[in-house]
């Protein structure tokens, strides 16, 4: 982040400063809100505290508490008052406080929210942005760390999108907040620290949502990943060179909707495919992703689509989270398994159940 | 020894303030329900006149719509005789810019707001949900799930004074439904908001078989707004004119920035709870027939009678009017609606997804093999504007 700082002779210095995830979505409902004056933002202590995770600080000060306002306690009620304010013509943000809290506002998502534009055939769209800070890895005690994004990507009529890197945690939130239907943005809490060199003073670009990226190109395999598990893949790939593994990693960044011909033209040319993700392998996005993979790239895969997520459990206590949670090593396993074409063949017991 | 009891301790200094600081009392309803008809009070003619010929028009409604469920014409039909008081009075105390938010049983009101009778039926005609422009009357779609509307009125209604428009939202809903989250919810955002919201609980002794006493223990629907610091009012809803100025009034004090008012219409389902219920499961018919005895058409035309009202004319008029809506609304029903499949894919997004874009080639695809078909089905490449049919 740039700032301008005044020294003692009253000469104004310029020094540019790292900037962190958390700031840039602050960033992100600032300059949306300044811009147009439908956006609201409303949740549980958004306000004068700035939100348990200082996301909208300062806002409410900026542009008062009408505008940046502190609910009851009530997830359903933050929802399903957002559902009235948009078809009034506003644009509402709402904070859902964690992952396992927005589970009292589903009612309102799913019957509501996701439906009001397909059952008023167009007349009635909802441009709500549902921001859910989801994910693990920061030792929060239970329904603190929950993954929910197969819910969400179970509905249709929602977009679901989930920044990686600072740059996209501002863009894409733009983009959300911008876009006249509903989007659930997920932010993974545990990259709200994470750092870039990323000025807002400078022109932004609002990534569109839909579109993945190739965060690193490889040859010999593709991570599909999205959220908090994009820097443990590039860790991952960063490793694999070791082993003579140029592995390309692909950032959904949106998992509705979702961009096949990125992913696709990325795994035909790799011939090799892991997923990654933190949510709960069984009924997990992988599992959709890896389908998608193998109905149009068949021929082209060298070796089954693996998924590399977390157990199927309940997200367990803080002291055993990173058992649980997709590491570096666990990947380069996958991979490592992607590559011994001879085994896959000669050995196939030793795959059994392998999928992680 | 307590610290209370330690020599020369000071008596602890109370807490700062905690206690509510509203009184209760003015919030409480009144210990039977309000009436207004029959009891000698000053009602304008006029006014009776015009609940009286909305109220016959809603029964003709209520029945012409039950004989369309028996003809295959409607999917289902939650019918709302013994209740027409609540929903005509609901949509006459509203103004044009007001916001009405039904429930499924609500189709009365929608229809008494001003819809037309066919369009509001849409979504038990197993038509396109809504099927209407909630804009065009500024009635929201009829809500299926219970109390999930009610949040919806009260961001509406904060959303608007947000803005400076002096508009207010309805919001219906039935006893059963309050005690659902969402009611809580909704009561509790309106009152710490002050919004403009006014609630209408239709307390029809019923939620589908399970009576009142079996859904809440409270003294009355109305006393839950106390609760939340908005006043209750409990009225005979089947008291026309009791009905409307009850919510005249919550309307009005909505509209003067006094926020939230809770309503409780004491009414009975006269009909089972849709079509293809049962009532003799759960009730009896001597209960039905007493209930008939206090029918809200039968009020208010005994009202009009007593002051001399009630001539040839008015009667023939208020039959008439009905007769011609019934007329209206069976051939509108009669017609056989025509929905294009490929209409199934717009408006899930703004613009169609990857993903949708090649389910909809798809079933075009399979309509083609179908009927040997190449006609046009519009451009639903794109995002159709129409509604698909
Ligand atoms: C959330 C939810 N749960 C269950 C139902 C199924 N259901 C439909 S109507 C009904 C009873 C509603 O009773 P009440 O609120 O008293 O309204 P009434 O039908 O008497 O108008 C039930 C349980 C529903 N529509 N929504």
């Amino acid at each position: 982040m740039t700032t301008a700082t005044t020294d003692r002779s009253g000469a104004t210095a310029t020094t540019r400063k790292p900037a962190t995830m958390a700031q840039a979505l602050t960033r992100a409902m600032r300059d949306a809100m300044a811009q147009d004056p439908t956006v609201h933002v409303l949740g549980e202590d958004v306000g004068v505290l700035g939100g348990v995770f200082r996301i909208t600080d300062g806002l409410t000060k900026e542009f008062g508490e009408d505008r940046c306002t502190d609910t009851p306690l009530a997830e359903a009620g933050i929802l399903g008052t957002a559902v009235g304010m948009a078809m009034y013509g506003l644009r509402p943000v709402v904070e859902m406080q964690f992952d396992a809290f927005a589970y009292p506002a589903f009612e309102q998502l799913l019957s509501h929210v996701a439906k009001m534009r397909n059952r008023t055939r167009g007349k009635m769209p909802l441009p709500i942005t549902i921001r859910v800070p989801y994910g693990g890895g920061i030792g929060g005690v239970e329904h603190h760390s929950d993954s929910s994004e197969a819910y969400y990507m179970a509905t249709p009529g929602l977009h679901v999108v989930t920044p990686a890197t600072v740059a996209d945690a501002y863009g894409l939130l733009r983009a959300a907040i911008a876009s006249d239907d509903p989007v659930v943005f997920l932010e993974p809490k545990r990259l709200y620290w994470s750092k870039a060199d990323w000025s807002p003073e400078e022109p932004q670009a609002v990534a569109p949502i839909g579109r993945a990226e190739v965060r690193r190109r490889g040859t010999s395999a593709t991570l599909i990943t999205y959220g908090p598990s994009v820097p443990v893949c590039l860790e991952a790939a960063e490793a694999a060179r070791e082993e003579g593994w140029d592995v390309e990693v692909v950032d959904l960044r949106s998992l509705v909707p979702f961009d096949d011909e990125t992913v696709c033209a990325s795994v035909r040319r790799t011939g090799r495919a892991v997923v990654v993700h933190e949510a709960s392998a069984f009924g997990g996005p992988g599992g959709e992703i890896a389908a998608r993979i193998t109905e149009r790239c068949f021929h082209y895969l060298q070796a089954p689509v693996l998924r590399v997520a977390g157990f199927d459990i309940p997200y367990p206590p803080p002291m055993l989270e990173r058992r649980h949670l997709p590491g570096v090593d666990r990947v380069l396993d996958a991979v490592a398994r992607l590559q011994w074409e001879s085994e896959w063949t000669e050995r196939p017991e030793a795959f059994e159940g392998g999928t992680r | 020894m307590t610290v209370l009891e330690q020599p020369g301790s000071h008596r602890p200094s109370p807490p700062p303030a905690w206690r509510p600081r509203t009184d209760p009392a003015p919030l409480l309803p009144d210990a039977e329900p309000y009436r207004l008809l029959g009891t000698g009070a000053e009602l304008d003619p006029e006014l009776l006149g015009a609940l009286y010929r909305q109220v016959v028009k809603g029964r003709r409604y209520n029945r012409q719509a039950t004989a369309l469920t028996r003809q295959g014409r409607l999917a289902v039909y939650p019918s709302s005789t013994g209740q027409e008081a609540c929903e005509v009075a609901a949509a006459m105390v509203l103004r044009e810019r007001d916001w009405l938010f039904p429930s499924y049983r609500d189709t009365l009101a929608a229809v008494a707001r001003g819809m037309d009778p066919a369009e509001a039926l849409g979504l038990l005609r197993g038509d396109w949900h809504t099927g209407y422009d909630p804009y065009e009357h500024r009635v929201a779609p009829l809500s299926t799930p219970l109390a999930t509307h009610l949040p919806h009125a009260v961001g509406l209604a904060h959303a608007a004074r947000l803005k400076g428009d002096d508009v207010v939202a309805l919001a219906m809903v039935g006893d059963g439904g309050t005690s659902e989250g969402d009611f809580h919810e909704a009561l509790n955002f309106a009152a710490v908001w002050k919004t403009p919201t006014v609630f209408l609980v239709q307390n029809n002794g019923f939620a589908i078989s399970v009576p009142l006493a079996k859904q809440t223990a409270a003294p009355s629907l109305a006393h839950k707004a106390v609760g939340y610091g908005v006043p209750g009012r409990l009225v005979d809803g089947n008291d026309a004119a009791a009905v409307h100025r009850v919510l005249s009034e919550a309307v009005d004090r909505a509209r003067a920035g006094g926020g939230p008012t809770l309503v409780e219409a004491v009414t009975y389902r006269i009909d089972a709870h849709t079509n293809a219920d049962d009532a003799t499961r759960y009730r009896g018919d001597d209960e039905v027939a007493a209930w008939l005895e206090h029918d809200p058409v039968t009020l208010l035309e005994r009202e009009l009678a007593d002051r001399g009202l009630l001539d040839d004319a008015m009667r023939d008029g208020a039959r008439d009017e009905a007769e011609e809506m019934a007329a209206r609304l069976r051939d509108r029903m009669n017609e056989d609606p025509v929905l294009d499949p490929m209409g199934l894919f717009d408006h899930v997004y703004a613009e169609k997804t990857a993903q949708l874009r090649e389910q909809a080639a798809q079933l075009r695809a399979e309509l083609e093999a179908e009927n040997g078909d190449h006609g046009d089905h519009g451009d639903h490449d794109g995002q159709a504007k129409g509604d698909g049919r």
